[in-house]
């Protein structure tokens, strides 16, 4: 029993029913298999753009994010659904959220790198915790004595914070630079 | 957790005059501490607190208001306390050689203060950052990620058969029918030879038998019917009866010879 599609409206039902039901963000290569080879890249990301506006004035929202295309909830609804499930994610503590933050901007980073920019050891446990939620993962060895770990974010990370790429991070100020650097300091010292 | 921060952030607004002898109880010093992240956050708010211009750091006050806090700490936290000791450390090298008369032939030495700034700066802009990251949306809390339900039914995918295939197949089951009744035959001691015993003593009885009533189609099963058969021949074969015909299709009978 072969499915066949004649018109676009019908594919974009197609694809909406797939992206309705799936618990996780479809990358366009998942997307044209739902079609078995009968599209085209250009046409389905055209039809996800149509899609997208169709569901302008609806409550759900289609977003595209590192690993491809999710319904997700209008932000502004987020308030109300929060209250149908009181028991939250806890948000991490500074250390955790500031190891990520060095991961983030800096990758891909060593544990060494973390400690001279924070000035602190690294609490292992701020890196398993961010490995366990996969964030974060080990993307190669720095090729200097005792081998350390680099470490990256990862694309879940990007899903989690509805970004589709690390460029999309919010840009990291240079703190009040012109304040410090009103005369020439040496910075490569 | 995240009780003992938010407590330990409200201890740390509360303390802002620690330097000038404020006492901290120990165990509360242990909250405390956890307001900061390092001696570079400790540094860079007794920065801001006291409007210190960065890049002309008045190392001696500073390096003081460090020292204070350092002390207190070391009694409670030593294993905390040694990164806040090197910092101290770096300190008073910033500071003794900023005592030192500059040497007037080496021209434009880095301010000894350069490297420490730098850090201070770059730290924060980490800290910022990882502040921002913490206030954006995230999956799980300000964002909602849409499913359907959807019962995923797998639609059994039954495999294609050929009529040869089936006849094949079926060819291989008779096969192995046959296999396995052989076997049964000799597990239920069907054997010829015992057929032919029976036969003989019947035909001894009834002198003379019709061949079709040496079987018994209705009770006995197709191997038993087939040993019979065979042990109809093995007696003919070895001369033990004798069969008749009167004419082709008319009844076949048996007798002793």
């Amino acid at each position: 029993m072969q499915a066949e599609l004649n018109n676009i409206h019908e594919m974009k039902r197609v694809l909406e029913a797939a992206l309705l039901t799936s618990p996780e963000p479809l990358a366009l290569d998942e997307l044209l298999k739902l079609f078995a080879g009968r599209m085209e890249r250009a046409t389905l990301r055209m039809l996800l753009d149509e899609l997208k506006s169709d569901w302008q004035e609806r409550t759900l929202e289609l977003m595209q994010v590192a690993s491809g295309w999710r319904f997700q909830a209008r932000a502004e609804y987020a308030p109300f659904l929060a209250r149908l499930s009181p028991e939250k994610q806890q948000r991490y503590s500074r250390a955790a959220m500031e190891t990520l933050a060095i991961i983030a901007y800096r990758q891909p980073v060593t544990r060494g790198d973390i400690e001279n920019i924070r000035g602190v050891t690294v609490n292992p446990n701020i890196i398993r915790q961010l490995q366990e939620r996969d964030w974060i993962d080990v993307v190669g060895q720095r090729d200097v004595p005792g081998r350390p770990s680099l470490y990256a974010t990862t694309k879940h990370f990007l899903d989690d914070l509805n970004l589709r790429s690390l460029a999309e991070l919010p840009p990291m100020e240079n703190f009040e630079q012109s304040d410090f650097m009103q005369q020439e300091i040496p910075t490569d010292l | 957790m995240i009780e003992l921060q938010t407590s330990a952030k409200i201890h740390g607004e509360a303390i802002t005059s620690l330097p000038q002898d404020l006492y901290i109880p120990p165990d509360a010093l242990e909250v405390y501490l956890e307001a900061f992240e390092g001696p570079l956050d400790l540094l860079l708010y007794l920065i801001r607190k006291h409007n210190l211009d960065i890049l002309d750091i008045p190392m001696a006050d500073l390096t003081s208001q460090y020292m204070e806090y350092v002390d207190k700490m070391r009694q409670v936290n030593l294993e905390l306390a040694a990164d806040y000791l090197l910092m101290s450390a770096v300190l008073i090298e910033i500071k003794s050689r900023m005592l030192l008369p500059e040497p007037a032939d080496i021209e434009s030495e880095d301010d000894p203060r350069a490297e420490l700034v730098r850090r201070l700066m770059e730290y924060e802009s980490i800290k910022l950052a990882a502040e921002r990251l913490d206030a954006m949306p995230q999956v799980g809390q300000e964002i909602l990620v849409a499913q359907a339900y959807y019962r995923q039914i797998v639609e059994i995918q039954l495999p294609q058969v050929e009529l040869d295939e089936l006849i094949a197949a079926w060819k291989g089951v008779l096969e192995r029918v046959s296999h396995f009744s052989h076997h049964k035959i000799s597990r239920a001691e069907l054997s010829v030879r015992e057929h032919m015993s029976q036969i003989l003593r019947r035909l001894k009885q009834d002198k003379l038998v019709e061949f079709s009533a040496l079987f018994d189609v209705e009770n006995d099963g197709i191997s038993k019917l087939v040993v019979c058969f065979l042990a109809i021949l093995e007696l003919a074969r070895e001369g033990l009866l004798r069969m008749t015909q009167q004419a082709a299709s008319s009844p076949i009978y048996l007798q002793i010879v």
